[in-house]
């Protein structure tokens, strides 16, 4: 029997988050490309990307599959292998220039100054290791100390991500830890090297609500504690609502909506993300009809012209000229709140977001 | 009970005034290999244990719950790809728990299944055509002449393109490959449909475009569906009444509405405080989120009582001691357990 006797739940207050401040960048990724050569042809998986992630902050990056989210992030680590993709721009963490770096200094880089947590933590653990060997690999590939000194760091940080009985589970292998628990040495082995840039590429997709809502709590603690840039990678708009600082809103390969979290959500400018908004059914109200977004995302070996979004964009008659299909808008601040940027040639987006899409939100 | 069953054209029998489809008591238990000598240290996984539901004719039953608590057990079980150990599956009256395979060919018709993976539920080596034309042919649904006709005929009604019969798998989308899982369940004309995460592989603007052809099928058609998914926000958008199961067993049900917003288990509160909610930017104030200690006990060895005791914080020692049963504590709103209560405040965001 637990020695709970009070009949009030732990609770944990969620905290809004404040809204950016102008500071120095952290990450700075500018005009980036990547493509692949493939024998169908050139997939264009990232196009002219540009953002900047100054450190204490979080960026969300959503979209769906094949919106080229994880293959910018990727290329954020240098984890692309140059045989295969064409990388081009530029990607500055902390001042130094990612892309081309040789490998010797990548392999410094990563794991040291940048680290990443992937979705599936079941497959990201080596079986045949025990976790403590994992993270103490990655701390002495990072830090000259003895065996002992790495597991004495391994079982710290295994305490540090809630992970009860630290000593013992240090020797255990990753399948006699549970999804969450697996979930939670995955970032304690991404954080053990005191990383500045964390990249989070869905890492709580593969999780339950409940474990869910315990790593993100264990996300945004461990940002405060050791003052991280944060790179969320997501698909779910709540997550989004609730860890994020800024968003940026990518759509075949291209930033279609970029700004502070609350802007983008609340009235957002571009009709992806409305029609993103559109399809999230409600916690409360009486369900409605949901609106999605017809046909389905382009494949990246033939990115529809002008505005990659236009086949499937109900608005595109209200532009005139035939625009959307011919010319691609530049994202650029459409309102006179210069701290958000969208990709659209509609002329008052902000308009016909509450005439037209704001009553039918669910 | 066979004394008043009615033997219909179809081979499907029937005793009048039953529920369209009853569970009661119904367990699954799975073997596990002890690691002693012979059979000793056999040890049991109780992946469901004495689950009660019920379904009337055209409604939809929202299945919730995290992973391992029994819910895609639940749903192998109503479609008869296990056979329970324990309990009874009636269908209109009739027990279909373990009756064998040939006498159950007329009941698997009307109780279809879909997939959570439209990757793997598909054989890439079949055409649309014959992989819905297969279900039609198994199920003597139409002469071989008419074949044809009726696939396209599906394939229009899921929203395919019926020329596209002779196309396979690959050549589709996500999307369009559960819609072709879709076209497949209801090539039999089912009555009831069982959704095990129907579009929880999906694209969040591709999920909404499935729900709503889900919704349109639903009331075209009349079918009955146990809807399967951990999103809440999924199962509340298409379920009129909903259950939480966890570790094995129903803890919750009830009327969307007042489970939603009057949940009185407390897992059900804790589950549904941790949905991550989106109305928080619209200036909604953020609600405290109940944070659950600990993981999900085995199934192999189930915590004595009630099963969530070691996670409740409103555990007393009574909880482990007596086994709380389901009993009526608001208006067919159903609760597994001693200190059921509604929440002080209500657990989700109201948006102003």
């Amino acid at each position: 029997m637990s020695d709970q006797t009070t009949q009030a739940p732990h609770t944990v207050a969620r905290v809004p988050r404040t809204p950016s401040a102008n500071e120095e960048p952290y990450l700075e990724v500018t005009d980036l490309h990547v493509q692949f050569p493939t024998a169908d042809g050139l997939v264009k998986a990232v196009q002219g990307l540009s953002y900047s992630v100054p450190l204490r902050r979080t960026l969300a990056i959503v979209g769906e599959s094949g919106s080229g989210k994880s293959v910018s992030s990727m290329a954020v680590l240098g984890l692309h292998d140059r045989r295969v993709a064409r990388i081009t721009g530029s990607i500055k963490v902390g001042g130094r220039e990612v892309v081309g770096m040789s490998d010797k200094d990548l392999e410094g880089y990563r794991g040291g100054d940048a680290s990443m947590i992937f979705q599936d933590p079941q497959s990201s653990l080596h079986p045949y290791f025990t976790v403590g060997d994992q993270i103490m690999e990655s701390y002495r590939a990072h830090h000259n100390v003895s065996k002992r000194k790495a597991k004495e760091r391994a079982v710290d940080m295994l305490g540090r991500v809630g992970i009860p009985n630290p000593r013992r589970r240090v020797d255990q292998y990753p399948h006699e830890f549970s999804g969450g628990m697996r979930q939670r040495a995955m970032i304690a082995m991404a954080l053990v090297n005191d990383p500045k840039l964390l990249i989070a590429d869905e890492p709580t997709t593969a999780l339950d609500v409940t474990v869910q809502a315990q790593i993100l709590d264990l996300i945004a603690d461990l940002q405060r504690d050791f003052g991280s840039a944060v790179v969320f990678i997501t698909h779910d708009l709540g997550v989004v609502a609730e860890i994020a600082d800024d968003i940026l809103v990518m759509y075949a390969g291209t930033a279609v909506e970029h700004g502070p979290v609350n802007k983008i959500l609340g009235e957002p400018l571009h009709p992806y993300s409305w029609g993103l908004l559109e399809s999230i059914p409600a916690l409360t109200g009486e369900p409605a009809p949901l609106h999605p977004i017809p046909g389905s995302p382009p494949s990246l070996l033939a990115v529809p012209s002008g505005c990659p979004f236009h086949p499937r964009c109900e608005f595109k008659d209200r532009v005139p000229d035939d625009l959307c299909r011919t010319l691609k808008p530049e994202l650029i601040s459409r309102t006179a709140d210069l701290g958000r940027t969208s990709r659209c040639h509609l002329k008052d987006p902000d308009k016909v977001f509450e005439t037209d899409v704001l009553p039918r939100l669910p | 009970m066979t004394a008043a069953t009615t033997p219909a054209k179809s081979g499907v029998k029937s005793v009048p005034g039953a529920p369209l489809l009853e569970l009661d008591n119904v367990k699954m238990h799975f073997k596990t290999k002890g690691d002693g000598f012979l059979a000793r240290g056999t040890k049991w996984v109780q992946a469901v244990d004495g689950v009660n539901l019920t379904l009337a004719p055209g409604e939809t039953l929202g299945l919730v719950g995290e992973s391992g608590c029994g819910k895609s057990t639940t749903a192998r079980l109503i479609t008869r790809l296990l056979e329970p150990t324990g309990g009874e599956i009636r269908y209109q009256g009739v027990d279909i728990a373990h009756m064998n395979e040939r006498r159950l060919r007329p009941y698997r018709r009307e109780i279809q299944l879909i997939f959570q993976d439209p990757y793997s539920s598909l054989n890439p080596r079949h055409t649309v055509g014959t992989i819905v034309g297969t279900a039609l042919r198994t199920h003597d649904m139409v002469d071989k002449k008419g074949e044809l006709a009726r696939v396209q005929e599906l394939l229009e009604l899921v929203g395919l393109n019926p020329e596209h019969y002779n196309r396979y798998p690959h050549e589709f989308s996500g999307g369009q490959r559960q819609r072709i899982g879709i076209a497949r369940a209801l090539a039999a004309r089912p009555k009831i449909i069982v959704a095990d995460e129907p579009v929880s592989a999906l694209d969040v603007s591709i999920q909404a475009q499935v729900m709503n052809l889900l919704e349109n099928l639903r009331k075209e058609l009349g079918i009955a569906f146990v809807f399967i998914a951990h999103d809440l926000g999924v199962v509340r958008h298409f379920c009129d009444r909903v259950a939480v199961m966890y570790l094995g067993r129903v803890v919750e049900q009830g009327p969307r509405d007042s489970l939603y917003e009057a949940p009185q288990h407390p897992y059900t509160q804790a589950l549904l405080s941790a949905v991550p909610d989106i109305a928080v930017v619209r200036g909604v104030p953020p609600k405290n989120r109940i944070r659950l200690v600990g993981d999900v006990p085995s199934p192999v060895d189930p915590p004595s009582g009630c099963r969530f005791r070691t996670r409740c914080w409103k555990a007393q020692d009574i909880c482990a001691t007596n086994d709380p049963a389901l009993e009526e504590k608001a208006p067919a709103q159903h609760v597994a357990c001693h200190f059921a209560a509604p929440p002080a405040e209500s657990i989700i965001a109201e948006v102003v």
